[in-house]
């Protein structure tokens, strides 16, 4: 059995103790001295040509330091994409500016027009109501499919609205249709995956510093990556070198994907900071961060399925329209295309497989990754028109799912990726157990009785984390790696710091990570501090994003501590008179194979800092270790859902009976820390479900600011889930044997909820195919009526 | 939020007097005016706080009338009426959440009339009189649409007077995202006849159900309801509810309270 802070125990999470106290040290607690604040001015219609800016009444009120436009901005560079995608004829996608602030055009509600920089954030948002803007209101570009058909531009430079049209693979495309034109029954779902806005507990805030004597900028801010951030804006925006660029990103209060992203308002600050000589502040308020935060999913989608007599898949065809909104987010490209297309296949051996996705510019906030990122997407649609085909071919949608599963490994998709291991048997079979399967129909009648209709809504799903092999990625258009790093700084009395590229923003880090640490040396976690979140002090890393910080961050680390192990042993060979080769580390002691002779851990990280007896010919003083990191494939976390809802007829109101999630994430270090992941990613999932919804009226007004009218999951609309990760299939190709669990609940949930409600509805004999998320009880109760 | 001046009186006179003052404004519990301010919809020069006036705060039942300060909090509410008007104290009890209970008041609530507030429902179904610092207003002549009411510039509620019903429930339809009413209906039974009153539903805001009145007042039953259809001609469409949807809803939810009322 491995010690509490091994690999294995449910350790506690040392960081609670600050979080759960209060004691948390976010961007907003950073105040530095002759601090200014800056408001945004931002747009109140999607669409407009700025005609000008007059800012001289503004610029006279009482606190004002000075008021900043798109002038200020001209010739610097705008926030760049990250990622390009190629369109299906071989042309690069289309990319427009995105400026700091706007220049001459607005193009959605909540684009900056203005900054004021204020000695107080009151007078700053006062000045910011002086401001006169000359706008000419344009038409808002709202609907994607009329958007490619032309008419009102978003980008006027750039000639079209749509941004690529993505084929994949092109090259199946004939086999495909030739397939649907002989396949035996063919299922047809249309469907929308709607917009949705992260909303994590901390809004976004970003303060700039400046040190003049050594012309050096310091960005504190809200974000899941501060070494992408410090690459992005420092090479592509404002011009500062690495060297003379600290971007720190201390506690973050969640992210889910919306705190990957370089924003304009990062960029601002550390600008700002400068132009006027003094530290600049912004934090968003949440009313700005539905506005202002980039947005998730919003795809319109169409999915075919081909099948035999019997059963089995023969061939899938899907196209979808994503929302880029009207800018391209940093990495907007890259979700509905490289993180989407290829997860098609889902956990089905179904041989031809066409893809296209038609990416479209509207007057909207950008939308990026949301936990899971294209993967939700593309598991949506998979399992629900998986579920409608089962339905019309009368067979159990549990039978169907079994027929068609994948089951020897590794299995090469025909969407162009590689499933290294798996057990998709098992982790059904877990589940029907979980969720006791064969126990519902007495449960339905119990439902019944009660006036309640019952429903029972499968899922499977499968994901790829492990963001990513940059060999792999580069080729599809990335222009970053995806590698992790870590530095392990053995101290003289033999504690620990590892620095992190990784950066957490509520996974466990400071707890999951020492339990790798610790067990490979055999020493107490408590001895072992993980230190993240700061250019100045952790090596070059992308950052948490993926699910991708165990498997590649932690791969890191291992790597990392393996090469100070193999060095402790030179120096406790030396200092036991034996050879390296007969040095067995075992609990934290050094010892030589098959004698009593050893040295503790912390004799030998003490001779490494103090050498009086030390092989100084053969080897450095000192006992500290950086490595890279670099996956050689994805890792491919899968599982299967199970949810049970009833539904009240009078009124259409879904709730949630009970939930079941049967996933295989390989090896486990921390299951709790796991346990919490899933829950998490079951709870957003439910949100999206039943709840969430993004909403602009035809003039690009956002009718769902705030949460008076954006729906958030709470407590009571979620039940007590059983999860269970018994079943393990170890990745193969990185030295834990991890997947990654951070999204595997936020893309596996929806199609079950959804399975669920239609499942309820069609026993009780309302003929209804689908109904799109969220299934708010005015559209269950709209289905009902039809 | 703009800058404000702020007086905290300790008697109803003091009040009235310190809302005389140019675009002075009352502050009950703050829970819909502070967000408001925070949001810079509104710009009060002045805030007269309520808070401080004691004569204000208290719930009693005497003689088949539960008397409830204007500047009484829900969760008091829901607390000391528990056994005199169950109904009432229910619904106060499920307001919002506890932060917004220990500090929305009563007077508060009535004087903004929001469409899909609860107390109202409550007013218009028990018949209630709402005190002012100058007068006594029926809850059928106080409510006047939307966010309006009969109080006049500066008219303080110091004082609701709920009749007592013999049976009363109230049954709410959650907005999935404000939790406010979608549709709420409060149905109280009295000797002389039965009163149902409905909020969330109207774009003209709260509204008794007239019909539904008369045949449950003949049988107190949620069958009595039967044959009854709500015009939904008037009814809110927003992105959380069709018209239909909510007529359909104060159909359902008066069946039900109804039910419990028992
Ligand atoms: C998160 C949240 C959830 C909520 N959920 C619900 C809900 O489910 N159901 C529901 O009904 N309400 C709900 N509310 C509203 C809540 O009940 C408020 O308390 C109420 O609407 C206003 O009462 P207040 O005392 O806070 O008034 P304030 O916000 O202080 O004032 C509101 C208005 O009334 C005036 N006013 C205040 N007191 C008096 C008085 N005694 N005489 C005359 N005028 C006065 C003020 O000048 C102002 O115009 C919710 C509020 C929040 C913040």
């Amino acid at each position: 059995m491995p010690k509490d802070g091994q690999i294995g125990p449910a350790t506690k999470r040392r960081e609670d103790v600050r979080f759960l106290t209060g004691k948390g040290r976010y961007t907003d607690d950073i105040n530095l001295r002759g601090q200014a604040h800056a408001y945004f001015l931002r747009s109140q219609v999607a669409h407009g040509k700025i005609n000008g800016i007059d800012t001289a009444a503004a610029a006279a009120m009482p606190g004002v330091i000075r008021i900043f436009t798109g002038k200020d901005f001209e010739g610097i560079g705008g926030l760049p994409c990250g990622w390009q995608v190629t369109d299906k004829h071989g042309k690069p996608m289309l990319e427009p500016g995105h400026p700091v602030l706007a220049q001459g055009k607005v193009r959605h509600v909540g684009d900056p027009i203005a900054v004021v920089v204020a000695e107080t954030e009151a007078q700053a948002r006062d000045a910011a109501e002086a401001i006169e803007v000359d706008l000419e209101e344009l038409p808002a570009v709202m609907d994607m499919k009329a958007a490619v058909q032309g008419g009102t531009l978003v980008h006027d430079d750039i000639g079209s609205n749509l941004c690529y049209d993505w084929g994949f693979v092109e090259e199946n495309k004939a086999a495909v249709d030739e397939a649907f034109a002989k396949a035996h029954h063919v299922t047809t779902l249309e469907l929308v995956n709607q917009r949705l806005v992260a909303n994590p507990m901390e809004p976004r805030v970003a303060v700039g510093d400046y040190d003049q004597t050594m012309d050096h900028h310091t960005l504190y801010t809200t974000s899941q990556n501060p070494h992408v951030i410090r690459l992005l804006m420092g090479a592509f925006v404002l011009g500062i070198p690495e060297h003379k660029l600290r971007v720190v990103a201390p506690d973050v209060g969640g992210g889910f994907g919306s705190k990957i992203f370089h924003y304009a308002e990062e960029a601002f600050v550390t600008f700002a900071a400068k132009a006027i000589n003094r530290p600049v502040k912004w934090t968003s308020s949440r009313s700005e961060a539905f506005m202002s935060d980039a947005h998730g999913r919003d795809h319109v989608s169409k999915i075919e399925l081909a099948l035999d007599a019997e059963g089995h898949f023969q061939a899938l065809r899907t196209e979808t329209y994503a929302n880029m909104g009207a800018y391209l987010s940093t990495f907007a490209p890259s979700v509905p295309t490289w993180l989407h297309g290829t997860l098609m296949a889902g956990n089905y051996k179904t041989p031809l497989i066409y893809v296209n996705v038609k990416a479209v510019f509207t007057n909207t906030v950008p939308v990026d990754a949301y936990r899971g990122a294209g993967r939700p997407e593309a598991t949506y649609q998979l399992e629900r028109v998986v579920d409608k085909a089962a339905r019309e071919m009368g067979i159990d949608p549990i039978e169907l799912r079994r027929k068609n599963f994948v089951t020897e490994f590794p299995y090469a998709t025909p969407v162009a990726v590689e499933y290294d291991t798996g057990d998709y048997v098992a982790t059904m079979d877990k589940l029907e157990e979980m969720a006791d399967i064969k126990g519902f129909p007495a449960r339905l009648e119990a439902s019944k009785k009660k006036g309640k209709l019952r429903g029972l809504g499968i899922n499977c799903y499968i994901e790829a984390c492990g963001i990513a092999p940059s060999h792999l990625v580069g080729q599809l258009g990335a222009r970053a790696g995806l590698y992790e790093s870590a530095t392990v700084r053995v101290n003289a009395t033999g504690s620990i710091s590892v620095m992190t590229g990784s950066h957490s923003h509520g996974q466990g880090h400071e707890t999951a990570f020492p339990q790798v640490v610790a067990d490979m040396i055999g020493i107490d976690a408590s001895q072992i501090e993980i230190v993240h979140g700061d250019t100045a002090n952790t090596p070059m890393g992308m950052g948490t994003y993926g699910s991708r910080s165990l498997a590649v961050g932690g791969s890191a680390i291992v790597r990392a501590t393996n090469k100070i192990i193999s060095k402790a042993k030179k120096i406790a060979a030396h200092l036991l008179e034996a050879s390296e080769g007969d040095i067995e580390l075992k609990d934290g002691k050094f010892s030589v194979a098959g004698t009593d002779k050893s040295v503790d851990w912390a004799g030998v990280t003490l001779a490494a800092y103090v050498p009086h007896n030390y092989p100084l010919e053969s080897l450095e003083p000192g006992l500290e270790e950086t490595a890279f990191y670099d996956p050689a494939n994805f890792t491919y976390p899968s599982g299967a859902y199970a949810c049970e809802v009833e539904v009240d007829p009078e009124t259409g109101k879904v709730t949630i009976e009970s939930f079941a999630a049967a996933d295989d994430f390989g090896n486990i270090v921390n299951p709790m820390i796991v346990d919490g992941q899933v829950h998490g990613g079951i709870g957003q999932g439910i949100g999206q479900a039943l709840l969430e919804n993004t909403v602009y009226d035809e003039n690009g007004q956002l009718l769902s600011a705030s949460y008076m009218d954006y729906a958030m999951p709470r407590a009571n609309d979620v039940p007590f889930y059983k999860v269970d990760h018994s079943c393990q299939t170890p990745c193969t190709h990185n030295p834990l044997g991890v997947k990654g669990c951070g999204e595997a609940g936020a893309i596996g949930t929806p199609p079950a909820v959804v399975n669920a409600v239609l499942d309820a509805l069609n026993r009780a004999g309302h003929d209804v195919a689908h109904i799109d998320m969220p299934m708010s009880p005015a559209r269950v109760w709209a289905a009902m009526q039809k | 939020m703009y800058a404000f001046e702020f007086e905290r009186p300790k008697t109803v006179e003091d009040a009235v007097a310190a809302l005389k003052s140019d675009e002075a404004q009352a502050l009950g519990g703050g829970q819909t005016l502070i967000p408001t301010l925070k949001s810079r919809l509104a710009a009060p020069a002045k805030l007269v706080s309520l808070q401080g006036i004691d004569t204000m705060k208290f719930v009693k039942a005497e003689g088949g009338v539960l008397s409830v300060g204007g500047g009484t909090p829900h969760a008091v509410v829901a607390a000391e009426a528990a056994k005199s008007y169950p109904g009432l104290a229910a619904l106060a009890g499920n307001i919002g959440d506890p932060s917004v209970r220990n500090k929305g008041t009563v007077g508060g609530s009535l004087a903004n009339n929001d469409p899909s507030a609860c107390y109202p429902s409550a007013a218009l179904a028990s018949g209630a009189t709402i005190v002012t610092d100058h007068r006594e207003i029926a809850a059928d002549d106080f409510f006047d649409g939307l966010f309006t009411t009969a109080l006049e510039e500066g008219e303080i509620i110091t004082e609701v007077r709920f009749p007592i019903p013999e049976a009363a429930n109230y049954q709410k339809f959650e907005q999935p995202a404000s939790r406010f009413a979608l549709v709420g209906v409060f149905v109280a039974k009295f000797s002389d006849g039965v009163r149902v009153a409905v909020t969330g539903a109207s774009g003209d805001g709260v509204f008794r159900w007239t019909e539904a009145e008369e045949a449950l007042s003949k049988s107190f039953t949620p069958e009595a309801l039967k044959e009854l259809t709500v015009d939904d001609s008037d009814m809110i469409e927003d992105l959380h509810g069709s018209a239909a949807y909510r007529a359909h809803l104060v159909k359902v939810m008066t069946g039900r309270a109804v039910a419990a009322a028992g």
